[in-house]
């Protein structure tokens, strides 16, 4: 059976956990405490009252797109270490039908890229400030995502609530895009050659978003979604850094597509740089994955029925 | 006192306008509620969720109505519909699904089903009302604008899933799947009249610009707004997509008119030898009166012609099967299909080691007689018969071809080596031809046709890589073929035989009139 990198299944394959708790909860509580906090601002200054003073009536709610102070922010750095057990195999992908894409391929051929290690460094994991943000900087600029040679680059996106993704095709092919998100509107746009770009937003937070390309059933990349800028995509080699954030205590929380979620605390101090790391292992596949809501089929079962031809 | 009124309707609009309006749609939930319980509960769930009692059989499942994704819309992709939309799928129905049109509803009914199936979604409560999309004007349609849109399908890639004769058989096709992770189908663009969104020119423009939110079918407008079709292009491509068949379901007809061949039967199904013949369509439907049951059946009609030269009979029978069975490319489809259908407790298959299923069942269709010509309008039953009174079938698959066989229920099938019956079928994009032949009467047992006389027809067929097997068929009710007698005779011999009739008739009137003057 053809691998599809669909976490979904392994959410179904197996319900084993390993603190990987949803961090949708996490989110939905998060973001009623800012929504307090910014209806707090808005009416707490009593009749008329500036919204400097109603900032400070707020306390630490700190006002939003407001430049960044570098006294104030440090920097999150670390890792997605893989520490134990078999790397898991990737599946090759037959791309037999479309050979354009296939071409782009070294002599392997083009494989699945569910997990990706290199020198002990786990690529594709989605770290973001999950608990402790207060306020952040309106999203800028525009995340992009293209489809080379038949797969996503890059396979897992991270953007910010209302920020443009431009979203493009770099194969001269018929691609559609379908996003499929559970708390914002999805989208499924076909780009039926090189060269079309379609501009895409989503309008609230959710980890993760999935999305697909039917034509070619290979296909996934994932979109994280937060509403702040604390966030980021660890790189082929595991690492990441995400820099200006203000001086906190904060959770973090790191997503990949088969190990699910995991947690750690770190602190921030201005001009400092903290450290949270997080470690993998081959026996964490087929974790719970928190998918935006979980989309559950029916039968998870693998046993195939079928009445025998008489 | 003008003031003083004017005064009283602003206050009046201040104190109680709003607050009756909220009212309002309270009273339409309402009111909706027990329109829903009564009428949309048993598939969509009494939360909306698309998963009633029903829904487990379905494919695709029944709408999800706390996601709001609405296939059919006029609205961008991702958009909700509009009221206009949802009241259109309700009075309509989603042809080619479970979902019948509702038109013992009011009105009022659907307006308040409408206000409570919103309720069921957060999404409606977010945002501004959804606002249709600019469709533009169809510039006109004729031979050149389809000529283009056959270009248009080409520069859209429309082929990747519905295949190039449009019979739903792309590259694409076997790997589909809806948002909820369960197989759907590619439309076969030759069967407009089970086209969920309605099957004109505007329906299908408006499907392509819009999307089938939920379904692979995405919606073209950043390819029309890059310019890679024109806005004129995608409605010559709807233009080109109505060629592709009748827009409406060929009309029933009951009888299998079978005329006599001039200068010898077809040797085979070829579309030359064929050409000119008339042909029968006849509406399968899966059959859901014996365990396990189908309610998602791939063949849903089948195309019948026939010739004979009064010693043989040969029929063609086409229909549309996007998978040639078996096939390995369609071994993920079976697989998904089987875990996605309720199959009411089908014997269980296992998968092997690496996912593949260990039995790929293949295409199969059979035309069904009854074993001796019926007395009357007599017919046995029409699932194969039973003990009591057999069938008679003509059996092909796409693995022992075709055969012959007595049936007595669809539990007992026994072949009839001895059958003269021959045969061949041929797949091609997204269809099967078959072809069988056989002597008009037979020494061996099985049915004698009598040219003239209506002879009981019935159809069963199976797609192997959707999992059909044995029961899990789609099937027809009875129908009738008719072996046309020679025109020449029946030219003559029948008014010459009513003469013969009426002089005899006659003459006897005399006689008895004459012995009557005898006896007096």
């Amino acid at each position: 059976m053809k691998q599809r990198g669909r976490a979904l299944n392994s959410q179904l394959r197996n319900s084993f956990s390993y603190g990987g708790k949803s961090m949708r909860s996490h989110f939905w509580n998060r973001s009623a405490a800012l929504l307090a906090v910014v209806a707090m601002a808005a009416c707490g200054g009593g009749g008329g009252g500036s919204s400097e003073g109603a900032g400070d009536a707020a306390g630490e709610a700190a006002p939003a797109a407001a430049a960044v102070d570098p006294s104030t922010v440090g920097t999150i750095s670390g890792m997605a270490n893989f520490t134990g057990g078999m790397v898991p195999t990737m599946e090759a992908i037959d791309m037999s039908t479309e050979a354009d894409c296939a071409a782009g391929y070294g002599a392997d051929g083009p494989m699945a890229q569910n997990v990706l290690v290199s020198n002990g460094g786990l690529a594709n994991v989605f770290v973001y400030l999950s608990e402790g943000v207060s306020g952040a900087p309106a999203a800028s600029g525009a995340a992009s995502l293209d489809q080379v040679n038949c797969r996503y680059t890059p396979h897992v996106l991270g953007v910010q609530s209302g920020q443009d993704i431009a979203i493009s095709n770099s194969d001269n092919l018929l691609h559609n895009i379908n996003a499929t998100p559970t708390e914002n509107r999805g989208f499924n746009i076909s780009q039926p050659r090189a060269g079309i770009t379609s501009t895409q937003r989503f309008a609230v937070a959710e980890v993760m978003v999935p999305v697909r390309c039917d034509v070619h059933g290979w296909m996934q990349a994932y979109i994280g979604v937060v509403d702040h800028p604390y966030f980021a995509v660890t790189g082929a080699d595991g690492s990441y850094s995400i820099a200006n954030v203000p001086a906190g205590d904060y959770t973090m929380t790191a997503w990949h597509e088969e190990f699910g979620t995991m947690t750690s605390s770190v602190t921030v101090t201005a001009g400092g740089t903290a450290e949270a790391s997080f470690d993998y292992s081959g026996e964490m596949m087929g974790a719970d994955v928190p998918m935006g809501e979980a989309l559950v089929l029916e039968h998870g079962t693998k046993r195939i029925r079928v009445e025998r031809i008489q | 006192m003008r003031a003083s009124r004017g005064t009283g309707i602003v206050l009046l609009a201040l104190f109680a306008a709003a607050p009756p309006a909220l009212a309002g749609q309270e009273d339409a939930a309402a009111a909706g509620k027990i329109v829903y319980d009564r009428w949309c509960a048993e598939c969509h769930g009494e939360t909306g969720q698309g998963d009633g009692s029903a829904a487990a059989s379905m494919l695709p499942r029944p709408r999800d109505f706390a996601q709001a994704l609405y296939q059919i819309r006029t609205t961008g992709s991702g958009q909700l519909p509009t009221d206009a939309d949802i009241r259109f799928a309700i009075e309509n129905g989603l042809p080619g699904t479970t979902m019948p049109g509702w038109p013992n509803l009011t009105d009022q009914e659907i307006d308040d089903v409408i206000v409570y199936l919103k309720s069921f979604s957060r999404f409606f409560a977010q945002g501004p009302a959804p606002e249709p999309l600019d469709f533009g004007s169809d510039p006109g349609g004729g031979p050149a604008a389809i000529e283009a849109g056959a270009a248009a399908y080409l520069t859209m890639l429309c082929e990747e899933c519905h295949g190039l004769s449009g019979r739903g058989d792309g590259t694409s096709a076997p790997t589909l799947e809806d948002w909820r992770g369960l197989p759907i189908r590619a439309a076969d663009l030759t069967e407009a009249w089970v086209f969920n969104g309605g099957s004109s020119v505007e329906d299908m423009h408006t499907r392509m610009l819009t999307g089938l939110d939920g379904t692979p079918m995405p919606s073209a407008i950043d390819a029309m707004n890059s310019g890679v079709v024109s806005p004129d292009e995608v409605w010559q491509l709807a233009h080109y997509l109505a060629s592709f068949g009748p827009r409406e379901m060929p009309p029933l007809r009951e009888v299998i008119r079978v005329g006599r061949a001039e200068g010898g039967l077809p040797a085979d199904g070829g579309e030359e030898a064929w050409a000119g013949v008339e042909a029968f369509h006849f509406p399968l439907s899966g059959q859901v009166v014996q365990l396990p049951r189908n309610f998602a059946p791939t063949v849903d009609g089948l195309w019948v012609q026939g010739l004979h030269d009064g010693n043989d009979v040969a029929l063609r029978v086409q229909w549309n099967d996007p998978s040639n069975s078996p096939d390995p490319n369609w071994d993920e489809w079976q697989n998904k299909i089987t875990a996605a259908l309720d199959l009411d407790g089908a014997e269980a298959i296992a998968l092997d080691s690496a996912g593949a299923p260990s039995v790929r069942p293949p295409d199969a269709v059979l035309l069904q007689f009854p074993f001796e010509m019926p007395e009357g309008t007599d017919r046995p039953y029409f699932l194969m018969g039973d003990a009591r009174e057999p069938v008679y079938l003509w059996t092909w698959d796409s693995e022992t071809g075709v055969g012959a066989a007595r049936g007595r229920g669809l539990d007992s099938v026994e072949p009839l080596a001895e059958d003269p019956v021959a045969g061949e079928a041929t797949w091609e994009e997204g269809r099967w031809t078959l072809y069988v032949r056989r002597p008009i009467e037979v020494e061996s047992e099985g049915l004698d046709f009598v040219e003239g006389t209506p002879t009981p027809i019935a159809f069963q067929a199976w797609d192997g890589s959707s999992a059909e097997v044995g029961k899990r068929s789609s099937v027809s009710t009875w129908y009738y073929i008719l072996l046309e007698p020679p025109a020449s005779s029946t030219v003559v011999v029948t008014p010459l035989l009513a003469m013969l009739l009426t002089g005899a008739f006659g003459l006897v009137l005399v006689r008895r009139a004459q012995d009557r003057r005898r006896d007096r």
